[in-house]
């Protein structure tokens, strides 16, 4: 959990184009060792498109991108057996049972064990983790929706990944398997030394899971930091309300302890029903993001609004993937 | 490490096979299989008797033989049907997420293909071979023809299938594959001598392996005079190897090219893609 380790993924002006569309146009941060790291932005802002470079599956337009030490568009066997990846499944391998498919899965790591790190985790024992165990010996293709995604996080767990890539993992969910989601990826996130790079849209999750989040809106990181910081640093309008011989007063003010002192300094006890509401993650992110939007964080938006929004609505992300098509 | 490594995608990928071959043959999916060699019996069954152009030979005899023949050739259609399917479910995608994933999927593939195609041979000789009269099976070296002709059958049709499958965009488009490939079946010779054909047709069945198939198949399963009725009057082995041969190295040229650029292309959002469209689809 120290985000003091080692630099696990480093990405340094990372642009991605698609024909004429800039999907990413110069993305930089870095993940520790052990951190959760929750990429955060809105639908179409670059997130699949990011966390496919870094997984190796597609080929960024320029930039420097390292996970674990070396390029993902030349990561050989060896690498991939120390990532693991979250797919969201739909109806591959209907016909194995579950504790067949990680059994067989786990064997492709075998190979690839290390002194610190014996591949692949055990079928059985992942199983109980994910809380499958009742439902080992099923065909996935009867599984329940949230039984399914359970099962996801097991098969990017069996190898032991030291970095774990979830791409927005619980699109789709309902408020309770949800929590229950959440609950997974924080008891994995607490049990090893497994770095998680997850993408949402959904700041209450960043905010849950992360420990640390970079917000990435229109192909650019505009913030990096913990909830915290994040909140402090950007915004940090702080809401006081008193009220003042019998008058109600609402103020939006960067130093809310000043202020309040101030206040009191002057009015001393004609001061009553004092109120501070410190700026929420939540008023953070959304002026960041309207921010970036009017233009002040960016070129003008205009061209890419088509391009990143004319997309597959859930994921969000279909823009690059729709130009891409058109390219080829 | 690195031999280690390097036999993961064999030994894994051949289990891979094995499970899905179990999966294949067991529950409602053997129906499915045991279908369709069961129907060619019945029909072989039905005119087992009559008589080839008074030639004394029994079209029984000549159309079991050359059936084995066209079920190799179908191991296309099936890798077919199997890579553009898993393509669009996602599996393939799993296997590009895996160390050594997608070169043991590929073995899987070819290994379960192969596995299924045996099955359908053996459905069809072994009660095949009490119905029909004349087949020669205490032969050893017609056993050997059967193996080289049933080896290169393979390698050649899935080779070619696999190049095929990575190219075909969908699922539907793998259905309309089938049609030409049910076209050269039915000159080939299959379920009536090639020799009743016109010239013409019978030089067009002869650059496509499952007339060699077949021819290679009677040459292993029947007794040498019969040869009397194919064209040129002979087996023609050499011929028979240089044309499968052929076509297995065009396809073991161009199944790893196409299938690599395919390999290359999945990503999660490919996946997403392809689901949004089949569920508009169905919805």
């Amino acid at each position: 959990m120290s985000p003091s380790g080692e630099t696990v993924i480093e990405v340094e002006g990372l642009r991605m184009r698609y024909g004429a569309n800039d999907v990413l146009r110069g993305v930089t941060f870095r993940a520790h060792q052990g951190e959760v790291l929750a990429m955060l932005g809105p639908n179409g802002a670059g997130k699949t498109t990011t966390i496919e470079i870094l997984e190796g599956f597609r080929m960024r337009s320029a930039g420097h991108v390292s996970v674990l030490g070396q390029d993902p568009a030349h990561g050989d066997e060896n690498w991939r057996s120390r990532i693991g990846i979250v797919l969201q499944s739909w109806r591959d391998h209907g016909k194995w049972r579950v504790r067949e498919l990680l059994a067989h899965l786990g064997t492709y790591y075998a190979g690839h064990s290390t002194e610190r790190v014996t591949r692949p985790w055990d079928a059985a024992e992942l199983i109980a983790l994910v809380g499958l165990g009742e439902h080992a010996d099923k065909q996935i293709r009867m599984l329940s929706g949230g039984q399914r995604r359970r099962l996801d996080v097991a098969i990017g767990m069996v190898g032991r990944p030291e970095l774990l890539f979830l791409d927005e993992p619980t699109a789709g969910f309902d408020p309770e398997a949800r929590h229950e989601f959440h609950d997974l990826i924080l008891g994995l996130a607490a049990a090893g030394d497994t770095t998680i790079m997850l993408t949402t849209h959904d700041l209450a999750e960043a905010d849950k899971l992360a420990d640390r989040i970079v917000i990435l809106n229109h192909g650019r990181i505009v913030a990096d930091g913990t909830a915290a910081e994040l909140a402090e640093q950007i915004v940090g309008e702080d809401e006081v309300r008193w009220t003042l011989d019998g008058q109600r007063y609402v103020r939006s003010v960067k130093d809310s302890t000043g202020f309040v002192r101030g206040l009191f300094e002057e009015h001393g006890t004609a001061v009553s029903g004092l109120a501070v509401r410190p700026s929420s993650l939540e008023d953070t992110y959304l002026a960041l993001v309207h921010r970036a939007e009017s233009g002040e964080g960016g070129p003008p938006p205009e061209d890419e609004d088509e391009a990143e929004d004319g997309g597959t609505g859930e994921n969000g992300d279909g823009a690059g993937d729709q130009a891409k098509e058109s390219v080829r | 490490m690195k031999a280690r490594t390097g036999t993961t995608a064999i030994t894994s990928g051949v289990s891979r096979g094995w499970i899905e071959l179990r999966q294949a043959f067991s529950g409602s999916e053997l129906v499915n299989q045991v279908l369709w060699p069961l129907l060619t019996l019945v029909a072989i069954f039905f005119y087992r008797n009559r008589e080839f152009r008074h030639t004394g030979f029994k079209l029984g005899a000549l159309v079991l033989p050359s059936v084995l023949g066209m079920f190799i050739a179908l191991g296309m259609i099936l890798v077919i049907q199997y890579l553009t399917v898993e393509r669009e479910d996602g599996t393939l995608l799993r296997a590009r997420s895996t160390p050594h994933g997608i070169r043991a999927y590929f073995i899987g593939k070819l290994f379960m293909t192969s596995g299924c195609v045996v099955a359908y041979l053996a459905i069809l000789l072994v009660p095949g071979a009490f119905m029909v009269k004349g087949l020669k099976l205490d032969s050893f070296g017609h056993w050997a023809t059967l193996v080289w002709v049933l080896l290169l059958g393979l390698v050649a049709t899935q080779s070619i299938g696999a190049a095929v499958g990575a190219l075909v965009a969908s699922p539907r488009a793998a259905g309309a594959i089938t049609l030409p490939v049910m076209a050269v079946i039915s000159i080939s010779g299959i379920f009536y001598p090639i020799t009743a054909l016109p010239d013409w047709i019978q030089t067009t069945a002869q650059i496509f392996p499952v007339y060699w198939l077949g021819l290679g198949m009677r040459s292993a399963l029947l007794p040498g005079d019969m040869a009397a009725v194919e064209l040129h009057h002979s087996w023609r082995h050499l011929e028979t190897f240089g044309v499968l041969g052929a076509w297995a190295l065009v396809g073991l040229l161009l199944a790893p090219l196409v299938l690599r650029r395919m390999a290359r292309r999945e990503s999660g959002a490919r996946v997403a893609a392809y689901r949004e469209k089949a569920l508009q689809r169905v919805g």
